[in-house]
C-alpha cells in the first residue's frame, strides 16, 4: 500500500485522530491549568486570558478539554477493544466448532441484541455501583454483541472456503485453523469493524456521561462536560458545545477512516461473478 | 442509543441492506432451512402447514420468536436486576440506615419475598398494564407511563413522517447521481451527520433557533391544556433533531438497498429489452426494492422509538425516556424496569415488523413451487 | 444479399480500479471485424478474457459495467448503432436485436410472472397487441418444447427448472420477432444431459423463425452443431474468421488447431486390475434431515491407477470425494485403504492415513489460502507430515514446483499473482508433498480453458508414471474420462449405475442413463446434433 494512495477524507480523519491522541497522552504537558483547578468566574468568554473560556464552575475550557480527551479516548478504547477481543473470540469459536456450541452462543447473542444498547445499559447502570472498571466493562459486554454477530458472519464465510477444508483435511487443529488459515483473511474488514466499533464507544460514552451515568465528576469527559455547561445554552453561552463539538469532530474523524478501510474491503474482495 | 446511532451499529457495512436485527438472523435462517428440498421423515402437523403455505407458517413462527423473546427479555430484565449486586434497601435509605428500618423498607417493598414469586407478579401485572409503585414517588408507574408514553410517541411519529419520505428521497436521488458530485456530497454529509450525538445537534439547534433567532421554543414542555398548534410548536426542535439524527442513516441503508437491485442482473435485462428508464424503475426494480427498503425504515424506527430518550433529556420533554433517565440515577426500580420493558417491546415488534414485511414480500414464499 | 449486421474496427475499452493505484483504462477489445446475414448464425469462440460477450453485446450497444465502446462502427441495416441517440439505442433493444443471458436464472425478474416478461418487449414496442403477443409465446413455448405451455407463462421464475428458464429466455428473446438473437453462452451452466435438449431447442426456433443470432460460446463442439460461420477470439483480437466447416476441418492458425484438437488424446487402460488400493464398499451417506445423497455405492481403485467418477450435479460424485476424505461419515458401509479399514470420521484418522489420501478441488482460487505464498502452501505438508524445516523444506518445495513444470521462482509469489493454470498446478503440489497414494481430484479442469487444462490433464498422467500415485477422478466430461481413466464408475441420482474397466464402461451395451449421457456429449463434427436428435427419434418411434 502506497501512502499515496490514501484519499484526502482518510488523512484528514488520520490527522484528527493523530491530534487527539496527542492531547490524551500528553495532557499534563500541553494544558495550560490542571483539571479541576477553578481559575476564574463562572463562564468567562472565549479568548483573552482563557482560550476557550470557562466553564459553568469558573475552570479552564481548553485545559478540561485536553484532559477530557484523554479520559474519553482511554475509556472507549479499553471497551472497545475488550469487546473487540470477547466479541471475535466468542465468535471465532462458534463459526469454527459449529453445531451446539453455536446455536447457545448465537441465541444468546440474539436475546441480548433484541434490547436496545442504551436501554440495556441504563437498566445495568441503575443497579451497579458506578465505578469505571465496571462502566467499561457494561459498555464491552454490549457492543461485543454486535463485534459477535459481524465476526461470525466474517468467518464463517471464510471458515466455508475450500483451503479451510484442506486444511482439516491435512489435520490440523482448531487453533492453526483460526489462526492461520482464518484470521489472516478477516484481518482488512475486522479493522474497519474495530473502527466502527470504537467511534460507537465515543459516542455511547459521551451519551451515557451526558445522562449523568457514565463517568463521574470532577474527572472531565467530553460528554459530561456537555452535561456541566448545557444550562448556560439559554443565556447563549456556547461552552457546552465545545466539547460535544470534540466528540463530533473525533466521531468523524474516525468514520472518515472506516469509511476508507471499508471500500478498500470491497475492491480487495473482487468479484468472483454470478454463476 | 447514543448519537451515533442505532444499536444496530454497522450499517456501512456491506450486509446491512439485508436487515440487520437481530431477529431477521432467525428469520433468514427460517427462510433458508424451508428454502431446502428435504421434509422431514415424520411429517408432523406443522410440516404439512409448513408445506401447504410456507408464507403463513414463517409468519406464524416469525411471531411466536417474538413473544419468546419478548418473555425472554422480561425475564433478563428482571432476573439481571436480581442477580445484581446491592441491596435497594440500603440504596434507599442511605448507609446510615438502622437494620430495623431496612427490614421495614423491605417488607414494604416486597423485597422479603422470594425472587420467583416477585417476577411472576410482576409479569402478570405488567400483562395487565399493571407496572407497581414507583419507590421514589410512591406514584402509580403505570399511571406515569400512561400520560409520557403518548408524549414520546407524538415526537416519533412527526420524526417519522418528516424523516422517513426525506432519507426515501434522497437516497434514490443519490442512486440516480451514483458517483457523481450529488452522491458525493450526500455520502460526505450523511457520513458526517451519523458521527454526530443527538445533545450536540439539540444544543445547536436550541442556541440558533431558540436564543439567537428566538423562532423555536425552548425547553419543550407540553401539558394537557395545550391545542395541537402549541404542541406542534413545542415539538418542533425535538423533531427536527431526531430527523437529523436518524435521516443520514435511514438514507445510507436506502441508497444500498436500491443500489443492490439496480445492479441486478434482472434490471440488466429489462434495460436490454429497450424499456424506458422509468419503467425499468418502476416495474423492475421497485418491486424488488420495496421490501429491504422498507426493512430499512422499520430498523431505523426502532432505533428513532430509542433515540427520543436522550433528546427528550435535552429538551426537558415530557417523556418515557426522561421518565427512564431520571428513575435510572434515583435507582427507582419498578420505573426502570418497566420503561426497559416497554422501550424492548417497541423495539422487538418493530424488527418483527420488519421480518413480515420482508418475508411477505418474497416471491418466493407467497408462489411456493 | 446486404448484411444485417456489420461490425467494422470495433474497439471496446474500459477502466480498471486496482486497489491501491490510480485508475487506467485497459482495451477489451480492439481490431474487430465480422458480417451476420440475415437468417444466419455466426458463432464467437474464445477463452475466459477472449472479449466475446463484449463483443456480442455491443449489437445492443450495450456495454456492462463501466464498458465502454470507443471505436469502430456497428451497423444494423446499414444503420451505425453507436451513433444513435439514447431513445434510438432504445427502439432497437428488445425489438430488433434480442438478448439471452448466461443466467436465465439471475436474469429474470422474481417478482413477475414468466409470461408477462417474455411479451412485455413486444408490447412496450407497439410489435403486437397482447392478443397477439400471447399467442405468439404459447407458439414459442410450443417450439421450444416447455411443458404445458398453456399454463407455463403463469408461473414464476424460481417455479421451473434451470433448463426451462433457459428456454423461456430464448422464448422472451424470440418473442417480438428481432432480426438479430445474442445468445450469451446459453447452455454453459446446464447438465451435458439439460443441455442437448436446450441446444435442439435453440436451434428449432431459430430456424423456424429464420432469426439471425449471434453464439457466443466457449466450447468448439457447441458451436459446430448450430453456427453457419466462426469467428475465433483470443485476448480481445480475431484470430481466425470462417465457415463452421473451415475451421473445424481446416483450421489455419496454430490456436485454432489446439482448440479443435483439444479433445483427441485417448490412453488404454491399465490391463492389470487386481492390486486394489481403495475399497468402497456399500456406501450409504446422506444429511441429517433423512436426505440420502448416496445409497449403497461400493467400487474399488487399483494401486498406481485412475478411477474416473462420472455424472451430472446432483448425481452424489462430490459427495462421494467427501465420504472418502471422512468429512462426512456415512450412514453405512465401509471404506478401506491398503487393506485397513479407515475409521469414517475425519477426527478418528491418524495423521498417516490422512497425509496418505491428498484432494485437489475444481475451483484453485479457493482451495489456496490467499495470504500464504506458494512456498508456505506447498511447504505446510512437508512440515506438518515429515517435520522439514529450513534450508531442507526450500530445497524439497523447489524440487516440486520443477515436478509440476513451474520452477523455483514461483516460490515467493501469492496465489493472486499466478495465473488459473498455475494456481491448480500449485495445489498439485500441495497434494504431492504429502507424497499421497491417492489423489482425490474434484473437477480439477472443468473451470479452466481447454487449452490449460488439456495441459493440466498431461501433468497427472506424467506424475502417474513418475510417483505411481493413483487418482479418483470426478468429471462430468466424458472426453476426460476417455483421455485419462482406467477404470470408470457412472453415478446418477446417489446411485452407481455402471463400474467397470473403462473398455467396458464406454462400450455398448448401453444401460438407459449412460446411454443418454454418452450421447449427449457434443463431438466436434458438424452435423452431430442432428444425427443424435434423429436416433433418437427414430428409437422413440421404435418403441
Amino acid at each position: 500500500m502506497r501512502l499515496s494512495s490514501i484519499p484526502v477524507s482518510a488523512w484528514i480523519g488520520i490527522l484528527g485522530i493523530a491530534l487527539a491522541l496527542f492531547c490524551a497522552i500528553f495532557a499534563p504537558l500541553i494544558a495550560p491549568y490542571s483539571e479541576s483547578q477553578i481559575v476564574g468566574s463562572v463562564w468567562e468568554p472565549m479568548g483573552g486570558q482563557y482560550l476557550l473560556g470557562t466553564d459553568n464552575l469558573g475552570r479552564d475550557l481548553f485545559s478540561r478539554l485536553i484532559f477530557g480527551a484523554r479520559t474519553t479516548i482511554f475509556v472507549a478504547l479499553a471497551a472497545t477493544v475488550l469487546s473487540f477481543s470477547l466479541g471475535m473470540l466468542l465468535s471465532f469459536i462458534a463459526a469454527v466448532t459449529g453445531g451446539f456450541i453455536d446455536q447457545i452462543f448465537s441465541r444468546f447473542n440474539d436475546l441480548m441484541m433484541a434490547i436496545p444498547t442504551l436501554i440495556f445499559a441504563l437498566v445495568v447502570l441503575a443497579v451497579l455501583p458506578q465505578q469505571l472498571w465496571i462502566l467499561i466493562l457494561v459498555m464491552a459486554i454490549l457492543d461485543s454483541t454486535r463485534v459477535y454477530r459481524i465476526g461470525r458472519a466474517v468467518a464463517l464465510d471464510v471458515a466455508v472456503m475450500e483451503f479451510v477444508e484442506a486444511a482439516r483435511l491435512r489435520g490440523e487443529g482448531t487453533g492453526w485453523i483460526i489462526f492461520k488459515e482464518i484470521l489472516p483473511n478477516t484481518l482488512s474488514p475486522l479493522l474497519a469493524e474495530f473502527g466502527l466499533r470504537f467511534a460507537f464507544s465515543i459516542l455511547f460514552l459521551s451519551t451515557l456521561s451526558f445522562l449523568g451515568l457514565g463517568i463521574q465528576p470532577p474527572a472531565a469527559d467530553w460528554g459530561g462536560m456537555v452535561k456541566d455547561n448545557k444550562d448556560g445554552i439559554i443565556f447563549g453561552i456556547s461552552a457546552a458545545l465545545i466539547p460535544g463539538g470534540a466528540i463530533a469532530a473525533l466521531a468523524i474523524c474516525v468514520n472518515l477512516v472506516v469509511d476508507w478501510l471499508m471500500k478498500r474491503t470491497s475492491s480487495l474482495k473482487g468479484g468472483r461473478g454470478d454463476a | 442509543m447514543s448519537g451515533g446511532g442505532p444499536a444496530h451499529g454497522p450499517e456501512l457495512t456491506a450486509t446491512a441492506a439485508a436487515g440487520d436485527s437481530p431477529q431477521s438472523a432467525g428469520a433468514a435462517g427460517s427462510v433458508a432451512s424451508s428454502g431446502t428440498p428435504f421434509v422431514e421423515a415424520r411429517p408432523s402437523i406443522w410440516a404439512k402447514f409448513a408445506k401447504s403455505s410456507p408464507l403463513a407458517a414463517l409468519i406464524t413462527q416469525r411471531l411466536a420468536l417474538s413473544v419468546a423473546l419478548l418473555f425472554a427479555v422480561s425475564l433478563m430484565i428482571f432476573g439481571g436486576v436480581e442477580a445484581l449486586p446491592g441491596d435497594f434497601a440500603t440504596t434507599y435509605l442511605g448507609q446510615s440506615a438502622t437494620p430495623q428500618a431496612v427490614e421495614n423498607i423491605r417488607k414494604e417493598l416486597g423485597l422479603d419475598q422470594s425472587a420467583t414469586t416477585r417476577y411472576f407478579q410482576w409479569l402478570g401485572g405488567a400483562l395487565q398494564g399493571d407496572f407497581g409503585t414507583s419507590w421514589a414517588s410512591r406514584n402509580s408507574v403505570s399511571e406515569q407511563i400512561g400520560k409520557r408514553l403518548g408524549n414520546s410517541l407524538f415526537l416519533a411519529f412527526f420524526a417519522a413522517i418528516i424523516s422517513v419520505p426525506l432519507a426515501v428521497g434522497l437516497g434514490m436521488l443519490a442512486v440516480q447521481y451514483r458517483n457523481r458530485l450529488p452522491d458525493k456530497i450526500i455520502n460526505v454529509v450523511s457520513l458526517a451527520a451519523i458521527s454526530l450525538p443527538e445533545f450536540f445537534v439539540g444544543y445547536l439547534l436550541i442556541l440558533f433557533f431558540a436564543v439567537q433567532m428566538g423562532v423555536a421554543t425552548f425547553p419543550a414542555t407540553v401539558y394537557e391544556s395545550m391545542t395541537f398548534g402549541q404542541r406542534l410548536s413545542a415539538i418542533a426542535l425535538p423533531t427536527a433533531t431526531l430527523v437529523l439524527v436518524v435521516l443520514a442513516h435511514m438514507m445510507r441503508m436506502t441508497r444500498a438497498a436500491i443500489l443492490n437491485v439496480m445492479s441486478s442482473a434482472y434490471v440488466e435485462t429489462a434495460e436490454l429489452k429497450g424499456l424506458s428508464s422509468l419503467r425499468i424503475i418502476a416495474k423492475h426494480a421497485a418491486p424488488n426494492a420495496v421490501a429491504p427498503v422498507i426493512n430499512v425504515i422499520a430498523l431505523n424506527l426502532a432505533y428513532l422509538v430509542v433515540g427520543v430518550v436522550v433528546v427528550e433529556v435535552v429538551f426537558v420533554y415530557p417523556g418515557m425516556g426522561q421518565y427512564m433517565v431520571d428513575a435510572v440515577t434515583v435507582r427507582d426500580m419498578p420505573v426502570v424496569q418497566a420503561c426497559g420493558l416497554i422501550f424492548a417491546a417497541f423495539y422487538i415488534f418493530l424488527n418483527m415488523f420488519a421480518d413480515i414485511l420482508a418475508i411477505i414480500a418474497n416471491p418466493r414464499l407467497r408462489h411456493p413451487r | 444479399m446486404p448484411d444485417l449486421l456489420s461490425v467494422r474496427n470495433l474497439k471496446i475499452e474500459a477502466t480498471s480500479y486496482p486497489p491501491g493505484e490510480a485508475p487506467r483504462t485497459v482495451t477489451l477489445v480492439e481490431g474487430v471485424n465480422f458480417d451476420v446475414q440475415k437468417g444466419k448464425v455466426l458463432g464467437l469462440i474464445g477463452e475466459s478474457g477472449a472479449g466475446k460477450s463484449t463483443i456480442g453485446l455491443t449489437a445492443l450497444a450495450y456495454g456492462r459495467g463501466g464498458v465502454r465502446i470507443t471505436g469502430g462502427e456497428v451497423k444494423l441495416n446499414g444503420e451505425d448503432l453507436l451513433r444513435l441517440s439514447p431513445s434510438g439505442i432504445r427502439k432497437v433493444r428488445g425489438a430488433k436485436v434480442c438478448y439471452v443471458a448466461q443466467s436465465a436464472a439471475a436474469a429474470f425478474n422474481p417478482a413477475h410472472r414468466l409470461g408477462e416478461q417474455v411479451i412485455e418487449a413486444s408490447l412496450k414496442h407497439g410489435i403486437m397487441s397482447r392478443a397477439e403477443a400471447e399467442k405468439r409465446a404459447l407458439y414459442l413455448f410450443k417450439v421450444l418444447g416447455l411443458p404445458n405451455p398453456e399454463t407455463f407463462g403463469q408461473r414464476y421464475p424460481h417455479q421451473v427448472s434451470g433448463g426451462q428458464l433457459q428456454r423461456a429466455m430464448t422464448a422472451m428473446a424470440l418473442c417480438p420477432n428481432p432480426e438479430l438473437i445474442v445468445f450469451d453462452e446459453p447452455t454453459t451452466a446446464l447438465d451435458v444431459t439439460t443441455q442437448i435438449d436446450v441446444l435442439a431447442a435453440i436451434k428449432h426456433a431459430i430456424e423456424e423463425t429464420n432469426t439471425a443470432a449471434l453464439y457466443i460460446t466457449h466450447d468448439l463442439a457447441v458451436v459446430a452443431q448450430i453456427t453457419d460461420d466462426i469467428l475465433v477470439l483470443r485476448h480481445g483480437k480475431m484470430v481466425e474468421y470462417g465457415s463452421v466447416k473451415d475451421i473445424i476441418e481446416a483450421p489455419k492458425e496454430e490456436y485454432t488447431r489446439a482448440l479443435v484438437n483439444v479433445r483427441g488424446t485417448a490412453r488404454d487402460e491399465a490391463p492389470d486390475q487386481t492390486n486394489t488400493l481403495l475399497k468402497v464398499e456399500n456406501i450409504t451417506a446422506g444429511y441429517s434431515n433423512g436426505f440420502k445423497v448416496l445409497q449403497n455405492v461400493s467400487l474399488h481403485l487399483p494401486k498406481g491407477q485412475t478411477l474416473a467418477v462420472v455424472g451430472e450435479s446432483g448425481s452424489g460424485k462430490s459427495t462421494l470425494a467427501r465420504v472418502i476424505t471422512g468429512l462426512l461419515p456415512p450412514q453405512d458401509g465401509t471404506i478401506s485403504f491398503d487393506g485397513t479399514v479407515l475409521p469414517k470420521a475425519l477426527k478418528g484418522r491418524t495423521n498417516d492415513q490422512l497425509r496418505r489420501i491428498q484432494m485437489i478441488y475444481q475451483m484453485a482460487d479457493t482451495a489456496m489460502n490467499p495470504r500464504q505464498t506458494v512456498r508456505d502452501i506447498i511447504g505446510r505438508p512437508l512440515t506438518f507430515y515429515y517435520g522439514l524445516r529450513g534450508a531442507k523444506k526450500t530445497e524439497r518445495v523447489k524440487e516440486l514446483l520443477e515436478q509440476i513444470e513451474m520452477g523455483g521462482r514461483f516460490a515467493d509469489r501469492y496465489p493472486a499473482e499466478l495465473s488459473g493454470g498455475q494456481k491448480q498446478r500449485v495445489a498439485i503440489a500441495r497434494a504431492l508433498a504429502a507424497q499421497p497414494e491417492l489423489i482425490l481430484c474434484d473437477e480439477p479442469t472443468s473451470a479452466l480453458d481447454p487449452l490449460v487444462a488439456e495441459g493440466i490433464l498431461k501433468l497427472l498422467l506424467k506424475l502417474q508414471d513418475e510417483t505411481h500415485v493413483s487418482y479418483m477422478f470426478i468429471t462430468h466430461d466424458i472426453a476426460i474420462v476417455r483421455a485419462i481413466a482406467d477404470s470408470v464408475a457412472v453415478m446418477h441420482r446417489g446411485k452407481l449405475v455402471r463400474f467397470g474397466p473403462k473398455s467396458k464402461v464406454l462400450a455398448p451395451p448401453f444401460d438407459d442413463y449412460t446411454d443418454l449421457l454418452l450421447k449427449s456429449v457434443p463431438e466436434m463434427e458438424i452435423g452431430w446434433l442432428e444425427k443424435v436428435l434423429s436416433t433418437r427419434r427414430m428409437e422413440s418411434a421404435g418403441n
